[in-house]
């Protein structure tokens, strides 16, 4: 088949078409600009549903692979390789998914530079459509250390005060993470003779250099998940970032770290995974516990979301250590789950702030009263957060608190038992933070609107637009989760049952 | 001479006469006109790199031994080829605009050329001081080309006295392999130096005399101290040329030298090499963090580039790794070169008489104004971190795959760790010319355009496409 016809070639590629027009755009017509690249970014998801309707969920293996030699001199031996599977098509719909709505929440909100923004955001989802769908991991490599480029723009540009200092801790800790990878990458493919990842699985690695590699791996996904201790980027990234680059940040590139972990650390070293895992699950269980008390601690907003995500992506961290079946599909479907309503959360705080040009807490109170399309949507999105039954977010946790309880390999239920704290403590903090915002009397906000003689206004149907889809997501996968799972399931079952078969050897 | 003799060198035999005659022909050229010379000497260039591709494949040895045409020599010598017309694109315009259009400096740097060319031949360590000098006195020239600026001047005699210093090393370590082995010529040396043969020691020193002599010129720490300096002080488009093509040469003749002659004293010159490239790669870093002038940073990090480079070497000794360190070397040169004239195109884009415009503080705003020249200097600084999708990154990973085939896990993690500290000052550039306002002025010349436009297209393009690099690189085999 013709190279560019290929369906995740097409998938991966497509918003470069957005970005080539663009160039061509005078960036004085910032509408035409944003219509562009929303069509781009909705044709796009388009083709990843496209991609969805072609995968067979049955199959455990890669579908609809791409696989051409790339580099092949003397004893290189890198290919150009995109594959999907049950492990990561659901994060590629996830990508497609969040990237028009983003697009779409920045109308108002972005006014400077639009045409440099829209090519920035497209290369983004470029190279994060890239990280999910190679596999061969120069390639991967690539892709990897190419999304750091426009998010540092992102940030960088259309932050709020303190951006350049949250960009540039963003760029430094994540590469320095990422280099260590680099060299374990290059071990890999120089020793293993290739590197593509399926012809990598089940190399014979001697237990203590596996270590050595998972660790090294494991720097640069543990530091863009993140975890505990590694997490410090992350409030910065997070509260300078604009509030699209904030949702595909929490929304996506997170995912990218716990991704790794699947994609690459547990097939590739298993043994390590298998003696690593309790040490992870303590890790994580921290990661839940601080990340949900220091979420209640903040006074801003963004602040308080972006800590619950260091408390979210813990439970996805101790569901993929669980290394049993329960934990692992539960734990990427609290990726996606904290991909929505996470997203919905930052998208949220971005439309209030828009209105009101602060995010303290302090100074909200009583805008149920005012805005009681915002207050219900902004309710939902917070129940599902703290994981209400019913809602998308209970699903996941529960899912993962069940695998992690079983787990032979973490082989101590107190860990699922701490952890089982933090969805008690998400209760807390997600409340604290809706009671301050929307109950009690009104706060400094509405009257300092008022006073600036417009008021407060509620959500506009753009608004509504941009929340609508991730609602019916949190709803569906509340009720009827079983599609998802059913996406997932042989190929988590294929990864798992290799596992197994290391933990008796 | 006979006829083989000639084929090994009729390049650089063409390249010689030319330039001779350029220099008569220059006379000829009013002065206002000076521009014509630029297009003879680039046109002089032009036909040598023809001539050069047309010996693709041929492997030869000349003068007894003295000079040798290989496929690491077609390839140093078109990368040398390509870089000077690189440095005649970037100077055509510039001199003119700082008022330093001379004929001369067109001539200096073919003869400059020449005299890297046949570094990447010398197959003796006499034509290895021969071509040093031949190299080095012109840019001497062209460093003080902006006399009376005292600056250049400066960086004039400076360049000068510690080159002078670097030969004189070079020399003498020269007659130290000489007194242990009683011959000059790099073949002869390896088979007179071999394990257990008698002054082995000796020899080590004249290796370590030699290594000083070119630590001096690719600028290693602890070696490196004109370097700030004079690319401060030189003009940028001779900064450009030097740095880039100085270095090739340089690199090309301690590949050679090391490979071919010095295999025997491996053990002892690796442990060096480490400490060298370590060093360096530290030192050059770190240090590039404090500076406010791009001309310094882009020193700074043309030095910690040599200490890259210089991990290539670091397995030179591993039978089965030398083959993979060379062609790594060769790949990051290329890499290096093109990505360091495209920045050095965007210095001199925005530089202003009399030394201003050179603050990156003056880049501030350079998106708003000339998006296209900010984008081009963001691939420039983005490769010279070594981040995709740029040459550096390509480059920077085979480097460190030569590394860790050689199993120096060390010097690798030192390695990827000064590449973060230099996303630091890198990055800084960046940051100034987007996310600060500011109303730079450019210089807009379309062959400064072109070649900056042309030098980030390809560090992009050929990233994405490498593998007739790669396999150039792989089959640029030392023929000896």
């Amino acid at each position: 088949m013709n190279f560019f016809l290929q369906p995740l070639t097409l998938l991966t590629f497509f918003p470069l078409v957005g970005v080539l027009i663009l160039f061509f755009i005078p960036r004085e017509q910032k509408d035409t600009i944003r219509w562009i690249a929303l069509i781009v970014s909705l044709i796009t998801f388009g083709l990843s549903l496209w991609v969805l309707a072609m995968f067979n969920r049955a199959d455990p293996n890669l579908q609809l692979v791409a696989r051409y030699n790339w580099i092949t001199v003397a004893d290189w031996n890198i290919q150009y390789f995109l594959g999907v599977d049950g492990l990561s098509i659901l994060l590629v719909l996830l990508t497609s998914f969040l990237t028009p709505i983003s697009i779409l929440s920045t109308w108002t909100a972005v006014e400077e530079r639009v045409k440099d923004f829209m090519i920035f955001f497209l290369l983004l989802e470029i190279g994060m459509m890239g990280v999910f769908l190679a596999q061969d991991l120069f390639l991967f490599y690539i892709f990897w250390e190419f999304t750091l480029v426009p998010m540092y723009f992102l940030i960088g540009i259309w932050g709020g005060p303190r951006r350049i200092y949250a960009a540039i801790k963003f760029f430094l800790y994540t590469m320095a993470g990422s280099i260590l990878m680099l060299l374990a990458i290059l071990w890999l493919g120089i020793n293993g003779g290739t590197f593509s990842v399926p012809d990598l699985l089940g190399a014979d690695i001697d237990p203590a250099t596996q270590m050595w590699l998972f660790l090294a791996f494991a720097a640069a996904f543990a530091i863009k998940v993140p975890m505990w201790p590694l997490h410090s980027w992350l409030p910065d990234a997070h509260v300078e970032a604009p509030t699209a680059g904030s949702v595909i940040l929490a929304g996506v590139m997170l995912k990218l770290g716990t991704y790794g972990f699947l994609r690459f650390n547990i097939p590739l070293f298993p043994e390590a995974s298998v003696q690593a895992a309790p040490w992870i699950a303590l890790l994580a269980t921290i990661g839940i516990i601080y990340g949900a008390a220091v979420s209640y601690a903040q006074g801003d907003v963004k602040k308080l979301v972006a800590y619950s995500s260091v408390s979210h992506l813990g439970f996805v961290m101790l569901g993929l250590f669980a290394l049993n079946s329960q934990g692992v599909q539960g734990a990427i479907l609290q990726m996606i789950n904290h991909g929505l309503s996470t997203g919905a959360l930052f998208l949220l705080v971005g439309m209030i702030y828009e209105q009101t040009h602060t995010r303290e807490l302090n100074v909200y109170g009583g805008l149920w009263k005012i805005t009681p399309v915002f207050g219900t949507i902004m309710l939902i999105a917070a129940l599902s957060s703290m994981g209400l039954p019913g809602l998308n977010g209970f699903v996941g946790e529960f899912t993962i608190l069940l695998g992690a309880f079983g787990s032979q390999a973490i082989n101590n239920p107190w860990f699922a038992g701490v952890s089982a704290l933090g969805v008690i403590m998400a209760a807390v903090y997600i409340l604290f933070m809706f009671q301050k915002m929307f109950l009690g009397p009104q706060g400094e906000v509405v009257e300092e609107a008022e006073h600036h003689g417009r008021g407060l206004r509620d959500l506009n149907w753009r608004e509504i637009a941009i929340m609508v889809p991730i609602l019916i997501l949190i709803f569906w996968i509340g009720l009827y989760p079983r599609p998802f799972f059913e996406l997932m399931a042989p190929a988590v079952d294929q990864l798992v049952g290799s596992i197994s078969g290391v933990a008796i050897r | 001479m006979s006829q083989t003799d000639f084929i090994t060198v009729w390049p650089l035999t063409f390249l010689v006469i030319w330039s001779c005659a350029l220099l008569l022909v220059d006379l000829a050229i009013p002065k206002d006109r000076k521009g014509l010379t630029a297009l003879l000497a680039a046109l002089g260039l032009a036909l040598t790199l023809s001539f050069t591709l047309m010996q693709i494949g041929q492997a030869e040895t000349g003068f007894s031994g003295m000079v040798v045409l290989d496929g690491f020599s077609i390839f140093v010598n078109g990368l040398l080829l390509v870089s000077g017309l690189l440095g005649i694109a970037l100077a055509y315009g510039y001199v003119k605009r700082m008022g330093l259009e001379r004929g001369e400096y067109y001539t200096l740097l073919l003869f400059s050329v020449t005299g890297m060319m046949l570094m990447a031949q010398a197959a003796d360590l006499i034509i290895v001081f021969l071509a040093l000098e031949l190299l080095s006195i012109p840019l001497y020239v062209l460093a003080a080309f902006a006399r009376p600026r005292a600056e250049s001047e400066e960086a004039g005699l400076k360049y000068f006295l510690l080159g002078a210093f670097a030969t004189g090393f070079v020399v003498y370590g020269t007659a130290l392999v000489f007194g242990a082995t009683g011959s000059t010529n790099l073949m002869t040396i390896v088979q007179r130096a071999a394990p257990g043969s008698p002054n082995l020691l000796l020899l080590s020193i004249g290796a370590a005399l030699i290594l000083v002599g070119f630590g001096f010129k690719v600028a290693a720490v602890p070696f490196h101290m004109w370097t700030p300096d004079v690319y401060q002080g030189a003009p940028s488009a001779v900064t450009a040329f030097m740095s880039s093509g100085a270095k090739i040469a340089g690199f090309a003749a301690l590949l050679r030298v090391f490979a071919t002659a010095f295999p025997s004293i491996a053990v002892d010159m690796t442990a060096i090499l480490w400490a060298l490239a370590a060093l360096t790669m530290i030192l050059g870093n770190v240090i590039a963090i404090a500076q406010s002038n791009i001309k310094r940073l882009l020193a700074y990090s043309s030095i910690a580039h040599a200490g890259y480079i210089l991990m290539a070497f670091v397995p030179y000794g591993n039978p089965d790794v030398a083959p993979v360190s060379i062609a790594a070397g060769l790949f990051y040169l290329v890499a290096y070169a093109i990505t360091n004239f495209g920045a050095w195109g965007v210095v001199i884009a925005l530089e202003k008489s009399e030394g201003r415009g050179l603050e990156i503080g003056d880049y501030a705003g350079l998106a708003r104004k000339h998006p296209v020249l900010a984008a081009a200097m963001t691939v420039f600084m983005l490769s010279l971190i070594g981040l995709p999708p740029t040459l550096g990154l390509v480059g920077k990973i085979y480097l460190f795959r030569a590394v860790i085939d050689g199993g120096f896990y060390g010097l690798a993690i030192i390695g990827v760790l000064t590449s973060l500290i230099s996303a630091y000052y890198y990055l800084r550039v960046v940051v100034v010319m987007y996310m600060r306002d500011g109303e730079p002025e450019t210089e807009r010349e379309s062959f400064l355009d072109f070649t900056t436009i042309a030098t980030a297209v390809a560090t992009v393009v050929i990233s994405l496409v490498p593998q007739f690099l790669f396999a150039w690189a792989y089959s640029a085999t030392l023929g000896l």
